[in-house]
């Protein structure tokens, strides 16, 4: 069983839901990430998301381009990622990590090489924004063959067949974009939610993750009674944003977010 | 080509978010049902006669071709349609296509400003809302296109993330596209982006091949010997190339950026010197660093100035049916002044790339052989880069 399934295995059997923070690699500088995974884990994290940076961002708002921004500015590499995963697992060998970007910094690196290393290093899953199912195969052979999990994205245009045809494809589990629009933008609108991932489930009995639009404690705990987990992205890199000129503060400021989330999803769960 | 994936050869393909998926397979699914239409040909085509200007001359440049003895050198003139260059048969189509579509409102990214004036053309003219994304970069280069814009009742919005220019605004026009994807369609300006972009703007711009084709025949008795157009994302390129690539005795010429020079890095010629990537929702030739990370390109050219191209030039280049060459800043400033002097025809600067590489092109042919450049649009937009080049303040 892969790391991210045995995660969601025992949560499951706690009655809880996971809690999946992203940050970008890199920002606001390469030192800051490893010591902010693991302050994401004590505060609360059940799996890491960690964005690899890419220039041209084209799926996330201007929070997540910024963060891009910085830790290609600081030199940040999809090598030097793989790095510091590897860091990480030095003393953490329990929790899942899933790196999530765009496609062209893997095509460079190849796709055999990328998932030899990424699996070598300790990654367990891998998303990449901008390759739907159609041209996915190449890249989810190379993945398999490691044994990495495919995460993949199912949006509120996806048609029924092609959700079908999405959660055949994946492993791991299937993440929801909860709203038409980048990460960070403004409404959620939980019925909506709710219907989609009924509908992902007559698909699938895989997980479903449900990220975008997630900005605090209220609506995390909301998307919790509907998904198995709760993907926050943008609010915490926004919170990176406004301390990157004290990066020493960033675990700790993260930390406290995500632990006002834990209780909210956590006490959803237990009333 | 391309196969019903959208791919020419390696290249091509879809590579977007989850989220446009759908839209873009019902806007692949219209294009089908209407390309085929013909109650929606019969539109285009008046409108592209009545409101574009078709057919555009195809115009013997006698004096420049003796000047430089060799070829005989004809233009098309894509600068004598409506807006000013060939970008007009594109939007004009996509509008249509829109309004079949039932789509209320367009956007678009422009670089050089001339796709966002066509755009915001027909917007106007079909009572569409439009919104252009442009780079700050080339709001500035580029400000009497921005102002064309506005008084067609554009909102265009100013992009300042990354290079400030055209892949940026391509960037914010996904995103904006993947946030209103109920009531709007997205004008691709090129022939890049995901299928079925690169075949759609093929199609609707291989109304320049079919003309010059019948054009030259009825002129010389003969084919030409070679085609020469510039490349940016490729669009005018292969709307003259794509109605010939079966005349294998016909070269055909795609001109990029150099800028400051290919070995500076300060340029824009992906097929040049770049190699295949993914981005903007197709695999094709893309200026990028070991890492797969995006180059900032230099053209003084705003049109050429984009890091990737159309998936079809790059199949083009790897099959040898297309020769891709790049010409600098120097040269494109000087192909500007020859054609302005020798013929009375101001041309855009992506133009002039295309007329510099047939300065060194014709000299080694002989009177008998004919080469067509396509000028695809005219310099007013320009004059004020020239000026400023020159010193001089308008």
């Amino acid at each position: 069983m892969s790391r991210i399934a045995e995660c969601f295995a025992a949560l499951q059997e706690q009655g809880r839901k996971a809690l999946i923070p992203y940050i970008t690699a890199g920002d606001p500088n390469p030192q800051v990430t490893v010591p902010l995974m693991h302050a994401m884990v004590t505060a609360g994290a059940d799996i890491l998301e960690l964005g690899v940076p890419f220039s041209d961002p084209m799926a996330d708002g201007p929070v997540i381009q910024k963060a891009c921004e910085r830790a290609l500015a600081s030199g940040t590499s999809l090598e030097d990622v793989l790095a510091m995963v590897a860091e990480f697992r030095q003393r953490d060998q329990d929790t899942p990590v899933v790196l999530m970007g765009y496609l062209n910094p893997i095509e460079i690196m190849g796709y055999q090489t990328f998932a030899q290393q990424a699996a070598a290093q300790g990654v367990d899953g891998v998303l990449t924004v901008d390759m739907p199912p159609e041209e996915a195969e190449p890249l989810v052979m190379a993945c398999q063959e490691q044994g990495l999990d495919r995460i993949f994205l199912l949006a509120p245009t996806s048609s029924s067949e092609r959700m079908k045809q999405i959660c055949a494809l994946g492993s791991g589990f299937v993440y929801y974009v909860s709203l038409k629009g980048v990460t960070g933008a403004l409404t959620l609108d939980v019925d909506d939610v709710g219907q989609h991932v009924a509908m992902i489930r007559r698909h699938t009995s895989l997980p479903v993750g449900v990220g975008f639009g997630i900005r605090d404690a209220e609506s995390a705990s909301k998307i919790a009674t509907i998904a198995d987990a709760v993907v926050v992205g943008s609010t915490l890199v926004k919170r990176i944003e406004q301390h990157q000129d004290k990066p020493e503060a960033i675990p700790e400021e993260i930390g406290a977010l995500l632990r006002a989330m834990r209780e909210a999803i956590d006490a959803i769960e237990g009333a | 080509m391309p196969d019903e994936k959208g791919h020419f050869g390696p290249y091509g393909g879809r590579f977007v978010a989850e989220t446009l998926m759908g839209p873009i397979e019902e806007l692949r699914q219209a294009y089908e049902r209407y390309r085929n239409d013909p109650d929606f040909q019969a539109e285009l085509e008046a409108d592209l006669a009545h409101y574009v200007g078709r057919p555009t001359p195809l115009y013997f440049a006698k004096r420049w071709s003796e000047q430089l003895g060799g070829a005989r050198i004809f233009l098309k003139r894509e600068d004598l349609n409506h807006t000013g260059a060939h970008k007009i048969n594109n939007t004009v189509g996509q509008a249509l296509l829109a309004r079949r579509m039932g789509k209320t409102r367009l956007i678009a990214e422009t670089g050089a400003g001339q796709h966002g004036v066509a755009t915001a053309t027909v917007a106007a003219r079909f009572g569409l809302e439009c919104v252009i994304y442009m780079g700050a970069e080339d709001m500035e280069r580029q400000a009497p296109n921005v102002y064309r814009m506005r008084l067609l009742g554009a909102e265009v919005v100013p992009v300042t993330s990354g290079s400030q220019t055209l892949k940026d605004a391509l960037n914010e026009a996904m995103r904006d596209w993947v946030t209103h994807v109920d009531n709007t369609f997205y004008v691709i300006g090129t022939v890049a982006g995901p299928h079925p972009y690169p075949a759609m703007v093929r199609d609707f711009q291989t109304i320049i091949g079919r003309e010059a084709r019948a054009q030259i025949l009825e002129q010389t008795g003969a084919l030409p010997h070679a085609l020469v157009a510039c490349v940016g994302g490729g669009s005018n390129a292969i709307g003259l190339f794509h109605p010939f690539l079966k005349d294998e005795q016909v070269a055909l010429y795609g001109v990029e950026a150099a800028g400051l020079g290919l070995e500076t890095g300060q340029h824009a010629a992906p097929l040049c010197a770049g190699k295949p990537g993914v981005l903007h929702g197709n695999r094709t030739y893309l200026m990028e660093d070991k890492h797969g990370q995006i180059l900032d390109t230099h053209s003084l050219s705003a049109g050429l100035d984009y890091p990737g191209v159309g998936p079809e030039h790059a199949w083009l280049r790897d099959v040898g049916r297309a020769t891709y060459v790049a010409i600098g800043d120097e040269e494109a400033l000087a192909a500007f002044r020859a054609l302005t002097r020798i013929e009375g025809i101001i041309p855009a600067l992506e133009s002039c790339h295309a007329l510099a590489y047939a300065m060194q092109l014709a000299p080694t042919l002989t009177q008998d052989q004919g080469i067509i450049v396509n000028l695809s649009g005219r310099g007013d937009k320009d004059i004020n880069t020239v000026a400023r080049i020159e010193g001089i303040s308008l």
